[in-house]
């Protein structure tokens, strides 16, 4: 006979509690705001539980993989990624002018998902198997592996997607010991070249990069949303409007309030109380990814495991600063509370390599 | 190695890496410190600034659409300019029960069934809480009638809103084009190219011609004005303003006066005429025939109109200098004579005698020329000069279609002539490598015998012709053909002329030229094929007529005009440059179904350099048409 304790342990043997019992209740905070910020509509918050229960699902299916198979299937992956990428680029269909899925008949595809768990694994991968020899020439060839998807989905165009693949690729070198000469090296070239491009570009390119930095410059345009998340936010004051009551997300001053910008709706209705708990509960899922990297028993799982979880950091530390304002606006969602199935999915799978690093520790340690 | 190193080596590793998270772990809380402080800056500090600023979200902005710019003429005649109409518009989230209040309004002020579908088109693509016309162009007592009943309808305004009016009315429309609504479509090529924001609050965005290609410059720099409302959503009071900068105005090197007359010379005809300054590419007339009154779209424009010119079979929306594909008839053969000249081939004193067709070596089959039992004996000069198609057969055979086609590209033929409105096509230069690419194909040695006379797979735009004429004219110097001459930048108050640009500078010996230039000077001396159209010109006319095929025809069959359908006679082509030894003016003109070149093309011609280099009106419409009897069949 089964025992249903049992079957129950056994299935959640490799869940990290501590870390699935905060991403739940960050999911459970993020349905709520949801439900707010779309005018209570129940349809929009029913989708987007359903969309948490498939990125569970993948999370508990990833849990259980041991990473091993994640390191093999490392390079297929991320080749199949590009030549997604190189699909998407040739023959990809254009909606709200950017180039970002793949009709596949059936289904469309947006490769820049897959890239976003592929080119971690990749780096990961390559810095694992160079980690006894790492030269100069080892961090060319995996900036060259990183800015080869990067510079695709910034092309198409896809900034917000870019700049994390970017982050987690450079969390992988930053992990792997790059030295602290090269990043101070990187850092003054990359200075040295910001005022170069600038005398390269257009005028209109130029503006639309001052706009980003001052968005009083355009109020009609691209800086509407930052001064009316800002208004939002400081409305909220320290305790906040109270759930369903802000005035600015429930007129219709806010913009994308569901999406990129459902930060600004939850510091108006929870205040500063609030947000600072939110920030709380991410502190606390990144600090125990950083405990899982920090014990994981190979390279490959040290490098996988921290880059997710920077990465994970960057996510909200970009999308907070930007509808806060300290951040110029590029598209990145909330993590975990953002509406939307597909980041959801990519988001959880990543948690769900975390898990499994963890879990399958213990079982070799064992 | 020592098992015992690699441990070590093994523990050193894991601990830099650990180091290195700290060094990450550090960033974490400095970062999220960063967000702790934004947020008690913005929630605490500034809290009752943005307390109040969010109250009722009491500070709106509110977009200034800028003043479009003008289009004038090389002459500063209007043909494009703006004017404030008197609008009625509901914002239909303010109003309870929209049927209700359409039927009060309709009370006071005439609001048509074809008003209200358009004001429910309207609605549909625009968002609720903006302002939507039911009425447009009120005149004044209907607007002081509804102004005294205004407080009967909240959320109803009159306002008064800029649009776009062409006084000249049908006058160059295909070339100034028209302002229409703005559809998703234009919204998603805003917002790549990231101009949506200039854009809050425009309704209109250009659509074709002048309009659409230089609609960066005229549309201007929207301004805005941050002002308090009130509860209803009312402007209360101006805290800041920042004006718009209203758009350039363009000067066109089109010339209003000869423009209409070179319209007017069509009467009922279908065509195009395109007149160039040869020496800077200037276009002087642009006509497309029959046109359309572009301030019919400007509104909006309603079905039955739109239907009316859709399903017009004149087609009088297509844009044919530029879009109309022709075969180039005899036209042609002034190139081909050039590219013979220039390959060595035909050279003074060669000539031949013609029979009246012919005979590809070895075969059958007659080419015939136009004149049944032929010309006699024809140089290259005289051959030109009467059309002879015997000739140009023999000429494009021995020359051979790739050489062909190499000389003739260089005048344009089969690519764009870059002028500077959208929506130009290439016209096709055929060549065996083409052939084999459209159809698979291989090229045949009688196919490269009626290219010689611009038949066969050859098309040209009139536009093209234009152009290629223009370079004979100019000594071989291409200029880029273009209408705005002149931006006037609001901005500044700067007037800037636009550079003329050499396209190329085309290696041809002036020997060769001069002969050519010749033959189309004999063109319309007595004996020519246009003696006609040179009888009692003051100046010298070198000109070329053509004729193209629209039905095809099976050997030894005749050409009765009269007894073909209107539409299916031959499209009647005629190009030309005047004064012959200085040119000033160079043109080409397309009659559809015009029949020959001579007799319905030719003339349009002379009208329009008579006016341009005499200042000579034409006489009443009716009486310089209709020379129909006895004219060459080319």
């Amino acid at each position: 006979m089964i025992n249903p304790r049992l079957l129950f342990k056994h299935l959640a043997f490799h869940l990290d509690h501590l870390l699935f019992g905060t991403l739940l209740l960050t999911l459970l905070v993020g349905l709520f705001i949801l439900y707010s910020a779309t005018g209570q509509s129940l349809e929009r918050t029913g989708a987007q539980l359903a969309n948490i229960m498939v990125a569970l699902a993948c999370m508990w299916a990833f849990a259980n993989l041991p990473p091993q198979h994640l390191e093999r299937v490392a390079v297929p992956l991320y080749v199949l990624g590009m030549l997604l990428l190189v699909g998407v680029a040739l023959f990809g269909d254009v909606s709200h002018g950017a180039k970002r899925w793949l009709n596949l008949g059936v289904t469309r595809l947006q490769p820049s998902e897959l890239m976003r768990i592929a080119g971690p694994l990749m780096m990961a991968w390559y810095f694992a198997r160079r980690e006894a020899t790492l030269r100069l020439a080892d961090y060319v060839v995996g900036t060259l592996l990183l800015a080869l998807p990067v510079i695709f989905i910034a092309k198409q165009p896809d900034l917000g997607t870019a700049l994390l693949i970017g982050a987690s690729g450079f969390y992988v070198i930053f992990l792997a010991g790059m030295n602290w000469r090269l990043i101070l090296a990187a850092v003054v070239g990359v200075g040295a070249v910001t005022p170069l491009l600038w005398s390269m570009m257009h005028d209109y390119q130029r503006r639309r990069i001052e706009i980003l930095f001052d968005p009083y410059q355009d109020p009609l345009g691209a800086g509407y949303h930052t001064i009316q998340a800002t208004i939002a936010l400081g409305s909220g004051g320290f305790a906040g409007k109270g759930w369903l009551n802000g005035t600015q997300a429930q007129l219709d001053f806010l913009p994308e309030r569901h999406t990129d910008f459902i930060f600004a709706v939850f510091g108006e209705e929870f205040g500063m109380l609030g947000s600072l708990l939110l920030l709380a509960l991410f502190t606390v899922i990144i600090a125990r990814g950083l405990m899982i990297s920090a014990n994981a028993q190979n390279t490959f799982c040290r490098l996988l495991a921290g880059s997710i979880t920077l990465t994970f950091f960057t996510y909200a530390f970009v999308n907070i600063g930007m509808v806060s304002g300290i951040l110029p606006v590029v598209g990145v969602p909330l993590p975990l509370i953002s509406y939307g199935g597909t980041s959801l999915v990519t988001l959880l799978v990543g948690f769900g390599i975390l898990m499994s690093i963890q879990t399958h520790k213990k079982l070799v340690a064992s | 190695m020592k098992p015992f190193s690699e441990l070590k080596n093994y523990a050193r590793e894991h601990y830099y890496f650990r180091v290195r998270l700290g060094v990450a772990a550090v960033m974490v809380l400095v970062c999220f410190g960063l967000l702790t402080a934004r947020f008690f800056y913005l929630q605490v500090l500034r809290y009752d600034y943005y307390q109040t600023l969010a109250e009722s979200n009491r500070i709106s902005l509110i977009p200034i659409v800028p003043n479009r710019g003008l289009i004038l003429d090389r002459n500063g005649v209007v043909l494009a300019h703006n004017f404030f109409v008197y609008t009625l518009e509901i914002t239909p989230s303010k109003v309870d029960d929209l049927e209700q209040t359409i039927d009060d309004i309709s009370k006071l002020v005439e609001v048509t069934s074809n008003d209200r579908k358009k004001f429910k088109k309207l609605r549909e693509l625009s968002r609720s809480f903006e302002s939507v016309p039911l009425r447009t162009h009120l005149n004044e007592a209907e607007a002081a009638r509804f102004a005294v009943n205004r407080y009967r309808f909240p959320g109803v305004e009159i306002k008064s809103r800029l649009f776009r009016h062409y006084p000249q009315g049908t006058l160059a429309s295909h070339l100034l084009g028209y302002l229409g609504r703005i559809n998703d479509d234009d919204l998603g090529d805003l917002e790549t190219r990231g101009d949506l924001s200039n854009y809050k609050g425009s309704d209109h965005i250009g659509k074709a011609g002048i309009e659409q290609s230089y609609e960066n410059a005229l549309h201007g720099i929207t301004g805005f004005q941050q002002v308090e409302i009130d509860a209803d959503g009312h402007a209360v009071r101006v805290l800041s303003s920042t004006p718009p900068i209203p758009g350039d105005n363009l000067y066109l090197s089109i010339d209003s006066k000869l423009q209409d007359i070179a319209e007017k010379a069509f009467g009922q005809h279908r065509g195009a005429l395109v007149a160039i300054n040869p020496a800077n590419g200037e276009i002087l007339a642009y006509v497309s025939q029959p046109g359309f009154d572009p301030n019919l779209f400007v509104d909006g424009i309603d079905q039955e109109s739109w239907k009316t010119l859709n399903d017009s079979l004149d087609k009088p929306l297509i844009n044919r200098p530029l879009r109309g594909l022709y075969p180039p008839g005899s036209t042609f053969k002034p190139f081909v004579a050039l590219a013979g000249l220039e390959n060595g081939k035909r050279m003074p004193p060669f000539s031949i005698h013609d029979p009246g067709y012919y005979l590809l070596p070895g075969t059958t089959h007659h080419y015939r020329d136009w004149k049944e039992g032929g010309h006699g004996a024809v140089d290259i000069r005289r051959a030109i000069a009467v059309s002879c198609d015997t000739f140009f057969y023999g000429l494009a055979s021995d020359l051979g279609i790739d050489r062909l086609a190499s000389f003739i590209g260089h005048f344009g033929f089969g690519r764009k002539s870059g002028v500077d409105i959208d929506g130009e096509v290439a016209g096709l230069l055929p060549t065996p490598e083409w052939k084999w690419k459209r159809w698979k194909q291989k090229w045949y040695p009688g196919e490269t015998v009626i290219t010689g006379i611009g038949q066969g797979y050859m098309l040209t735009t009139p536009m093209q012709l234009a152009y290629a004429v223009g370079i004979l004219a100019n000594d071989g110097v291409a200029m880029r053909p273009h209408f705005v001459t002149t931006i006037h930048e609001s901005k500044s108050g700067v007037s800037r002329p636009r550079p003329i640009e050499t396209v190329e500078r085309l290696p041809l010996k002036p020997e060769n030229l001069q002969l050519v230039r010749l033959g189309m000077t004999d063109v319309t001396q007595p004996g020519g094929t246009a003696a006609s159209i040179g009888a009692g010109s003051p100046y010298a006319i070198a000109a070329k007529t053509g004729t193209a095929q629209v039905v095809g025809m099976r050997q030894g069959e005749k050409y009765n005009a009269l007894a073909i359908d209107e539409r299916h006679r031959d499209h009647a082509l005629f190009i030309a440059y005047a004064p012959a030894d200085a040119p000033k003016i160079a043109l080409a003109v397309i009659v559809e179904n015009g029949g020959h070149g001579n007799s319905t093309a030719g003339p349009m011609a002379r009208q329009v350099m008579d006016y341009y280099l005499l200042g000579k009106s034409p006489p009443a419409p009716g009486v310089a048409q209709s020379a129909e009897e006895n004219q060459p069949n080319d």
